[in-house]
């Protein structure tokens, strides 16, 4: 089909009515002006209103007078003086389009022709392909050279060594409250109660976030008669007590999330659910593994005790985890 | 001459005398931008990467990044008294102490949210109108690289403060460097500096943060907008527009007015957004310790569907030889969107060599007369969208009171179903638009008007359309599939058989399209 070419052009109001014309003008103006006034209500909510001012204003709820000030004056005076130059372009300035013409990319034969020469010529004048010595010396060093920027962050951590093999659980390790750091009597533990513990730790230690990281343990305790266990696994609770790792097995958020009706775990990172009648048994979402199971038991004065370390590393699964 | 004019001048002739740049100022001053509101897509992005750097410069004068301990002693009562890192009692200063500081901190999030959405838009904008094909492939992989960067750059960004919520998000940012076989326990050590949470990530992203990334950032936006000068922009197909021109405004003085005018509006309403949506409120959160979350532990919108995917992922592991892999992890988290962005960066090749289309191409395609590109468009966006559900699930389960396992198995089937759906009722749609077209140019506009004729039949009066309007919707070119025969003249086999029979089969079914009208089928109906 024919190619029309472009609609005529149609004339603006301002441009053929002087009166329209001045109205724009003026229009425009009135927004810079509100601009202006918008950065002086900002100047005015910084210097003058006190940071712990507040105010109901329906649907936002309690809002502070300071900060809103602030917010409305800045975005009020960026948008008016943005709505001010576009209006004056839509306006006032020409609209009439213009046509520019365009060039196709590819170079002209002489021109490449001519590169290919140089390049060849260069290429010739150093003769890289008869000097083989220096060619293969060149590219040994070269190879060595880019090794030292990635030996240089060696030292940017420790090896990994045994640290996510290890917890701070050792054979009679009391488990103590998170927060609080109390002791827990098995006696004390109702039905139906869950508490998060961590391992008590020698005085004056103090408790790294990197050891929190794999650390907390869940107890739980259910009627004795409801588990559903191998007769290892049952012997490593306690009269109904059950105790596994927080750290979710699959990307190690805390497992935080007990329904006591169903006596399931769920995380709320990736919704893993766990079944604590069950040994902590994967039955929903995309974790590969039950949580570790603490083996626990009372010293003499009735207080809950690790009878053993984690038998596994807790925590998500890492290349060298050994999972046999 | 004025005073002001000379003035004006004279400054002018000491710049010029120096560097000689009238010539190539003056040619760039008569450069010409087609007008189209989709084109603004991409100036979004790079004003909100200006905001972001102008905003993120205000936080670093009083952010510290160290993840050493102190106790909180500032006036945010609820917290006063607990121990946390630096970052996070620095965060809590500048929200309450520092006067606009939690305006800047909404300000710099907002527009990073903004800035995600921009680009996600802008490639859109770029995919459906056929923009990246030759010569503008290089800007395409450029803007692919931004995005990846975009991830990167928001999830140190807003882990960063180091309260509860991003520093799960780390927890599991750490699970998933374990995850990669062989190195990946030792990556995590070196760049926690030591078992997670560590003493080291916080400055060493803080740097990252602030310097390396966004001096990348700069580098290639540079780049992608220097190129899109030099090959200058691509303009819908319309009267008076051919692949050998631009028509539009120059840039002095209605272009530059009305982009000055959208940067300030861009960044006005990110500013209004700010002072009246509080999003990310770590105050409420608390300081970060991994044996505490909070339920609804959310990413950005932008690292949801990666966490959709997570999500939805089948507990698969392989444990042998005493060693671990976490498919579970390493799938969803790494190679499915390895694969997609590897995909997505060399789609433009993989077009044209299914279409065996290698010239220039200037003016852009109506998406419905691509129905393949653009049925490939919107499967790939549904896949994102049920993975983004996915990554909501539990919010979605508790404002709608729906069950989370119901949720989860409706992305586990959706992902696999979904897609395909919308690639054939995309495609379809498409076909029905072309029609639609097709009568239009045929018939005229429908005007409602009904005629008696003598004969006693009701007829609808049609008025044609526009001579320019009927040009936009038949200039497009169809490119008939390549004919690419499997055995040569005496049947015998060619070599790489399997490829062209691929080849040939993907170009039938992109070529797919009703005829356009011809002045020939017009002058037909006008003899009716």
């Amino acid at each position: 089909m024919q190619d029309p070419g472009p609609a005529p052009h149609v004339m603006r109001n301002a441009d053929i009515d002087p009166k329209a014309e001045k109205r724009a003008e003026q229009q425009v103006a009135i927004l810079f002006g509100l601009s202006g006034v918008s950065s002086l209500l900002l100047i005015y909510s910084y210097v003058f209103i006190a940071s712990d001012v507040f105010v109901f204003i329906p649907v936002m709820g309690s809002q502070n007078v300071q900060q809103l000030g602030l917010g409305l004056g800045m975005s009020f005076s960026l948008l008016f003086l943005g709505l001010g130059a576009i209006h004056w372009a839509k306006k006032l300035m020409p609209e009439t389009e213009v046509i520019n013409h365009r060039h196709e990319f590819r170079s002209s034969d002489e021109d490449r022709d001519e590169l290919v020469k140089t390049v060849k010529h260069a290429a010739a004048e150093v003769k890289l392909g008869r000097r083989s010595l220096i060619k293969r010396s060149l590219g040994f060093s070269l190879g060595l050279f880019a090794l030292p920027p990635v030996l240089l962050l060696r030292d940017l951590g420790p090896l990994p060594k045994k640290q996510l093999e290890t917890t701070n659980w050792k054979a009679g390790t009391r488990l103590v409250t998170d927060p609080g750091n109390r002791p827990i009597l098995a006696s004390d533990l109702e039905v139906g109660a869950v508490v998060q513990t961590l391992p008590e730790m020698p005085d004056e230690t103090e408790r790294l976030l990197s050891d929190i990281a794999k650390d907390p343990v869940l107890l739980i305790r259910i009627r004795a008669e409801e588990f559903q266990l191998s007769p290892e696994k049952l012997a490593m609770t306690h009269d109904g007590i059950i105790a596994f790792s927080k750290i979710c097995s699959h990307m190690g958020c805390a497992v935080a999330l007990y329904e006591q009706t169903t006596k399931h775990l769920l995380c709320p990172c990736h919704q893993s659910t766990f079944d604590v009648t069950r040994g902590a048994k994967v039955i929903f979402g995309p974790a590969a593994r039950p949580l570790p199971q603490l083996d626990i038991t009372v010293d003499e004065e009735g207080y809950l005790i690790a009878r053993a370390p984690f038998n596994e590393s807790v925590g998500p699964s890492y290349w060298e985890r050994n999972s046999q | 001459m004025t005073t002001a004019e000379k003035r004006l001048g004279n400054a002018a002739n000491f710049v010029d005398e120096r560097i000689g740049a009238a010539g190539w100022v003056k040619k760039s001053l008569n450069k010409v931008f087609p007008d189209h509101w989709s084109f603004m897509l991409g100036e979004v992005c790079m004003y909100s990467f200006v905001i972001l750097l102008l905003s993120g410069t205000f936080l670093t004068l009083w952010f510290d990044p160290s993840q050493r301990d102190v106790i909180y002693e500032g006036v945010y009562e609820p917290l006063k008294g607990i121990k946390m890192s630096a970052a996070y009692a620095s965060t809590l200063d500048i929200s309450f102490e520092v006067r606009g500081g939690l305006l800047m901190r909404q300000i710099h999030h907002w527009a990073a949210n903004i800035f995600m959405a921009a680009i996600v838009a802008h490639l859109l904008r770029v995919f459906f109108t056929g923009a990246f094909r030759k010569p503008r492939e290089f800007n395409w992989i450029l803007g692919i690289l931004l995005l990846t960067l975009g991830f990167v750059e928001g999830l140190f960004g807003y882990s960063l403060p180091d309260d509860l919520l991003s520093g799960t998000g780390l927890r599991i940012t750490s699970a998933i460097i374990q995850a990669i076989p062989l190195v990946g326990t030792y990556i995590s050590f070196f760049l926690f500096g030591g078992a997670f949470p560590g003493v080291g990530f916080l400055p060493r992203i803080f740097t990252l943060h602030v310097l390396l990334i966004p001096g990348a950032f700069l580098a290639v936006i540079t780049i992608h907008v220097m190129l899109v000068w030099y090959q200058k922009h691509t303009q819908f197909p319309g009267p008076g527009r051919t692949e050998k021109n631009v028509v539009g405004h120059p840039i002095l003085p209605v272009y530059m007015a009305k982009a000055g005018g959208f940067f300030f509006i861009v960044f006005g309403v990110i500013a209004f957004l700010s002072a009246v949506a509080s999003i990310n409120p770590i105050w409420l959160y608390g300081p970060y310790t991994p044996g505490q979350i909070s339920a609804g532990s959310q990413p950005d919108w932008y690292m949801g569907w990666l966490d959709g995917l997570v999500r939805m992922a089948p507990p698969w592991e392989t444990h042998a030889f005493g060693h671990t892999v976490s498919w579970n992890i390493l799938i969803p988290a790494l190679i499915v969107p390895g694969i997609l962005f590897t995909g997505m960066a060399f789609y433009p090749f993989i077009e044209s060599w299914i279409t065996g289309d290698k010239r220039e191409h200037h003016l852009l395609d109506r998406p419905r007369n691509v129905p393949n590109r653009t049925a490939l468009g919107v499967m790939s966006i549904t896949f994102v969208i049920v993975a983004l559900i996915n990554g909501g699930n539990d919010i979605l389960a508790t404002n709608f009171h729906l069950s989370i396992n119901q949720i989860m198995w409706f992305s586990r089937i959706g992902i696999f179903v979904l897609p395909p759906l919308a690639f054939v009722i995309t495609k379809r749609l498409c076909l029905s638009l072309q029609r639609a077209d097709r009568d239009l140019v045929l018939h005229g506009l429908e005007t409602g008007r009904l005629v008696r004729m003598p004969s006693g039949e009701f007829v609808e009066i049609h008025e044609p359309i526009s001579p320019q309007k009927r040009f936009v919707l038949t200039s497009h070119e169809q490119a008939p599939a390549l004919e690419l025969s499997a055995t040569d003249a005496r049947g015998v086999k060619r070599p790489g058989a399997i490829k062209n029979k691929v080849r040939a089969r993907l170009s039938k079914a992109h070529a797919v399209g009703l005829p356009k009208v011809t002045s020939e089928d017009l002058k037909e109906i006008e003899h009716h």
